[in-house]
């Protein structure tokens, strides 16, 4: 009998994610939402510089979502979570292997865009090495929701728009506290982090329980 | 694999009530009724990825080979094969889909979609086999080969459970009528 390990769900997951366009549009839509900002307040760079790194975190919030739809729905349809259950995988397991994937994926993207917005903010260097901590911390926890709202959604109509609905408000935290680190430094770092493990424990069986009851 | 007075609930509509079964190696069912009489529940009772409403299922490691082909789409079919591990180059050359191990799983025909659906039961080494439509689809030589398959695996002391609506050769099975 022939198992699936955690290292071939990774690498499956990163693969779809990359060769599917699926970080492309969240990181183009990122940069998008941090460009419309300055034609929105006007050019006035010392307020751009003022409000940018919250700037980013908002566009990385709303960029966050648009994934959500593709990592778990797709593979409730095509039956590989049924499959995966069969052969005795776990599913909470299954589960924290998307949320690895999808943060290895989605992290570096996003980190990388950050330094091109930054830079169409005008944001110091100083500012941009906070705002990119927060990020690679911040991420891990938008990952983790991102997948528990994917299963939560996976196979309803309008699964997309009920992401936002679910998943935005609990990424609320994790805005303040990845925001209030641009300015306040470690000790908001630290409050992201517990923010962010705290999603990270809860969603695996959470997301496993959503597929669980999609499948009976 | 044993059943034991098992009911099956689909939308709160009893479709299977009171239904036992034991499967030893080499044995083999073959369940029969109707579109929605509850064959595929049944099926997925089997594999544990439905609970049933009152009973007992206990069933060895199985494979499970359904309406989903559960292949990425975008892969060459022997990489997307290799995805769920086993014997594939076995299956592929069981299934004669060798010539097709480099196309894109996208590109194949439903017969070869389900063919390649089969491989993946082969591939597993699993001892207990669940086909939902295992020959939907399939042209007469490649039931034949089906056929063939299913009975060297029960030959070398698998089990298997097919649910189907189209007639199949399925020598000395116990017959299940939903």
């Amino acid at each position: 009998m022939s198992g699936v390990g955690a290292r071939a769900l990774v690498a499956r997951e990163l693969r779809r994610a990359w060769t599917g366009g699926g970080l492309v549009t969240p990181v183009v839509f990122f940069l998008l939402v941090a460009v419309l900002f300055p034609f929105a307040v006007g050019p006035d760079a010392r307020l751009l510089a003022r409000v940018g790194g919250g700037v980013i975190w908002a566009a990385a919030l709303l960029a966050a979502l648009l994934p959500v739809e593709r990592l778990v729905g797709p593979d409730l349809e095509a039956g590989v979570l049924d499959q995966l259950a069969v052969r005795g995988v776990p599913l909470p397991g299954v589960m924290l292997a998307k949320i690895a994937a999808h943060w290895l994926g989605f992290a570096p993207a996003l980190m990388l865009a950050a330094v091109i917005a930054a830079g169409l903010l005008g944001l110091s260097v100083e500012t941009l090495v906070r705002v990119e901590a927060g990020l690679v911390i911040g991420t891990a926890g938008l990952a983790a929701l991102a997948v528990a709202t994917g299963a939560l959604t996976a196979g309803l109509r309008g699964a997309g728009a009920l992401a936002g609905l679910l998943m935005l408000p609990l990424a609320v935290p994790l805005l303040i506290f990845g925001a209030g680190a641009v300015t306040d430094g470690t000790g908001a770092l630290k409050l992201l982090a517990a923010v962010s493990l705290l999603y990270l424990a809860g969603a695996p069986p959470v997301a496993a329980a959503a597929v669980r009851a999609g499948m009976d | 694999m044993l059943l034991e007075r098992v009911a099956v609930a689909r939308g709160g509509r009893e479709l299977v009530r009171d239904l036992s079964l034991a499967l030893g190696p080499g044995d083999a069912a073959l369940v029969t009724g109707p579109n929605g009489a509850g064959k595929s529940s049944l099926i997925r009772v089997c594999a544990g990825l439905l609970r049933p409403v009152a009973g007992r299922v206990a069933a060895s490691t199985s494979a499970l080979a359904d309406a989903r082909l559960a292949l990425d789409e975008e892969r060459p079919l022997q990489r997307a094969l290799a995805f769920w591990g086993g014997t594939v180059e076995d299956a592929l050359r069981a299934l004669n889909l060798l010539a097709l191990a480099d196309v894109p799983v996208r590109f194949l025909s439903t017969g070869q979609r389900q063919r390649a659906n089969l491989a993946r039961v082969v591939a597993s080494g699993a001892p207990l086999w669940l086909l939902d439509e295992p020959i939907n689809g399939l042209d007469a030589e490649s039931t034949d080969v089906i056929e063939t398959l299913v009975a060297s695996h029960r030959a070398n002391g698998g089990a298997v459970v097919v649910a189907t609506h189209i007639p199949m050769s399925l020598p000395g099975a116990t017959e299940l009528r939903l």
